[in-house]
């Protein structure tokens, strides 16, 4: 018997994720699961600097960590500082090699408070991939609004009210801030389409100098949704033209996924959303719609996704 | 090979025999000559590092803590603004257990901004768990940066590692320094070579949340190790001494304080005009002598009681202030003492904030006006009118 069991043993182990299960997100996780996609996609040799945030709290609680991979968290709003000194060490201490260093953050982390650090880092030219896993809100801290956070959101700073649909300002352009500092690969990505996201990955990593992946991860406790939608409704946000895909490389838009076939009108991605839920609660709400399809409307026309 | 040159070059020159991997700073007056050299350093060849510039202190920390969290021996240097936006960063550092040094050109701070030098920018990140030394001229600071690297990276200590200097008195004044040898620098300083450290071959998870269960045990370690610097920072200087002959104080020095009834305590350049002034003073007989604090964090309190044994009084000369509490140095010191079985009276004066000038007849006035008598908190050299108090 136990020669039976142990070859499957051996082989669930070879199969494992660097980024283990056990670790405490969520069910349904967009974050953990764009995590465990990334890392697999770049390999061992690869050194993970992560912010404070939800995939660095819920990953490392002392004495566990779910990374198999080296990996550092500093501060909030510092990952990319850090891996730049990282970088910079392995190459003074002739450690480089092929070693990848990664730099990951929320939202918040990379497009607000970090959004410094990590302007320096894609100027100074760091072999270094940044990832921000945008869940559209500070969710560690209880889902409030961030520079990323969508027009007419309901977070816990942007509520809405007898007065105001959430949050009235729409979303940092965080991919065209990234590539405007001329670098060679900047890229938004999905959990939704995971092929897609592991290939931009390499891609990434494959590409000499500093490189940015903006990767949306769906989160079913700030975004009110049923947890087994994170793909869904990562999928309508394409769908819609809400989060466009695209690729653009020293500055030029490269490639993107056209939604010709699968275009649908945002309230289908609004609507299983309670952040959205007072959108469809008054006439003056409905009203709101057409503002968002508005925004869906003019990234469609920005990047020519039908 | 003695030379007239620039404090910050003598800084820039230390820095460079100690082989740092990594220097990574922000410019910030009057830090900026220290980075100028050091990036002359590197560009000339002269230096073998990886230096980078940051858009801002907080990323050159970071990018430091980075550095040191992947094995290299790394820099950086600031002053006031710089320092206080590195604040949070430091303390991680410290709290990670990263050598870092760090070079502070003390300065005061805004508002109303203000380049000139006082030690209020240290004292705010005084509780962080760095390792503090102040310095009193250009050669003390060659000579403190070797043993500044040796002390952070001993794998007992592994604490970061800030040497102060005043900013403009000593950054920007040229003295006659002796620029040791870099075979003496590498006899006397290992290569850094820590037990852990980012690696692919060894993964290993920096930077974990503890939780209340894990947490304190991490901050009483934080003083634990802060005591255990204590003998390693005397006997470093010691070392140091044996090796290259010069000697400045393990953790505080003294000067005609033996035999003296009333010690003058700073910390930095001050020293030297206190000097001066106990010279000046011991000519006309009066029994006085200096304290010099070296070591400010750790604070050598059983060194300090030692020597003050013989003393009736204990007079402060303080660059910096705790707004609503009184002068920052003055209030340890008389900590100190407290509950000790000598208990000497304690004075302080509080001089030269934002870089006002400190003559010596100042010092000499305080002296007459304290001597047998407690003066606490007292602002040396203020122009009351302007304040708006008639004394
Ligand atoms: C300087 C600083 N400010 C604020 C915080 C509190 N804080 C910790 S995580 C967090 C939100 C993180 O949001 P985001 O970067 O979007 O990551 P998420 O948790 O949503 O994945 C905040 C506000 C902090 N740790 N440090
Ligand atoms: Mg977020």
């Amino acid at each position: 018997m136990a020669d039976t069991i142990r070859p499957k043993k051996e082989k669930a182990a070879v199969e494992e994720s660097l980024f283990t299960s056990g670790h405490r997100a969520c069910a349904g996780c967009g974050e953990a699961l764009g995590a465990k996609l990334v890392m697999d996609a770049a390999g061992p040799d690869t050194i993970v600097a992560t912010s404070t945030g939800c995939l660095e709290v819920f990953s490392t609680p002392y004495p566990e960590s779910a990374w198999r991979m080296p990996w550092i968290h500093s501060l909030f709003e510092n990952s990319s500082a850090v891996a730049s000194g990282v970088e910079v060490a392995l190459k003074a201490l002739g450690r480089k090699g092929n070693t990848k260093i990664i730099a990951q953050g929320g939202d918040g982390g990379t497009a607000d408070i970090g959004i410094g650090c990590l302007s320096g880092m894609l100027e100074r030219g760091h072999e270094i991939l940044y990832v921000c896993y945008d869940n559209e809100a500070y969710m560690n801290t209880g889902v409030q609004r961030s520079g990323l956070t969508p027009f007419d959101a309901h977070t816990t700073t942007s509520p809405s009210g007898k007065i105001s649909f959430g949050n009235q300002r729409p979303k940092k352009t965080l991919l065209d801030i990234a590539a405007a500092h001329n670098i060679p690969y900047a890229a938004t990505a999905s959990v939704a389409y995971p092929a897609d996201l592991q290939r931009k990955v390499k891609k990434a990593l494959a590409t000499p100098g500093p490189t940015f992946i903006h990767l949306h991860v769906p989160c079913p406790l700030g975004w009110g949704y049923k947890a087994e939608l994170t793909l869904e409704i990562a999928r309508i946000a394409i769908d819609t033209g809400l989060f466009p895909l695209v690729e653009i490389e020293w500055g030029k838009v490269t490639r993107v996924r056209k939604i010709t076939k699968d275009k649908k009108p945002v309230e289908e991605y609004l609507k299983p959303q309670s952040r959205f839920r007072h959108l469809f609660a008054s006439e003056d709400g409905k009203k709101e719609l057409a503002k968002i399809q508005a925004i869906a409307d003019a990234n469609i026309a920005k990047y020519g996704l039908v | 090979m003695k030379k007239l040159i620039e404090g910050s070059m003598a800084v820039a020159e230390s820095v460079k025999r100690c082989r740092p991997n990594v220097v990574a700073a922000y410019p910030i007056t009057p830090q900026t000559h220290i980075v100028e050299n050091l990036a002359q350093m590197v560009a000339d060849g002269e230096l073998k590092a990886e230096f980078v510039n940051t858009e801002s202190e907080f990323g050159a920390a970071s990018v430091v803590l980075g550095a040191s969290a992947a094995g290299a021996r790394a820099y950086s240097t600031t002053t006031s603004q710089g320092l206080l936006l590195m604040a949070e960063v430091l303390y991680n550092i410290a709290g990670m257990r990263l050598p870092v040094v760090i070079t502070c050109a003390n300065r005061a701070i805004s508002a109303p901004i203000n380049i000139w030098n006082d030690h209020s920018d240290a004292m705010v990140i005084r509780d962080s768990g760095i390792i503090m030394l102040f310095a009193e001229d250009a050669q003390e600071l060659f000579d403190m940066h070797p043993q500044a690297f040796k002390i952070a990276e001993n794998p007992d200590i592994m604490l970061p590692f800030m040497v102060n200097m005043d900013g403009f008195i000593l950054t920007h004044a040229f003295e006659s320094v002796e620029l040791s040898d870099q075979k003496l620098f590498d006899e006397f300083l290992p290569k850094f070579n820590p037990a852990l450290k980012l690696d692919p071959a060894n993964p290993i998870t920096m930077g974990t949340l503890a939780e209340p269960k894990w947490y304190m045990e991490t901050r009483y370690k934080l003083h634990e190790t802060q005591q255990e610097a204590l003998p390693l920072i005397q006997k470093t200087a010691e070392e140091f001494k044996a090796k290259f002959g010069r000697w400045y104080g393990g953790l505080i020095d003294t000067y005609r304080l033996d035999d003296a009834e009333i010690g003058f305590v700073a910390m930095g350049s001050l020293i030297g005009t206190l000097k001066e002034v106990v010279d000046d003073l011991r000519a006309k007989g009066e029994k006085v002598g200096v304290l010099k604090i070296r070591s400010y964090r750790p604070f050598p309190k059983k060194e300090i009681l030692d020597v003050c044994k013989g003393l009736k009084q204990l007079v402060v000369f303080d660059k910096s202030f705790s707004y609503g509490w009184g002068s920052i140095l003055q209030n340890e010191m008389r900590n100190c003492f407290y509950g000790s079985k000598h208990n000497p009276m304690i004075s302080g004066f509080v001089v030269g904030l934002g870089g006002r000038d400190i003559p010596p007849s100042s010092i000499i006035k305080a002296y007459q006006q304290t001597k047998g008598k407690e003066i606490l908190d007292e602002f040396v050299d203020v122009n009351w009118e302007l304040v708006g108090v008639r004394r």
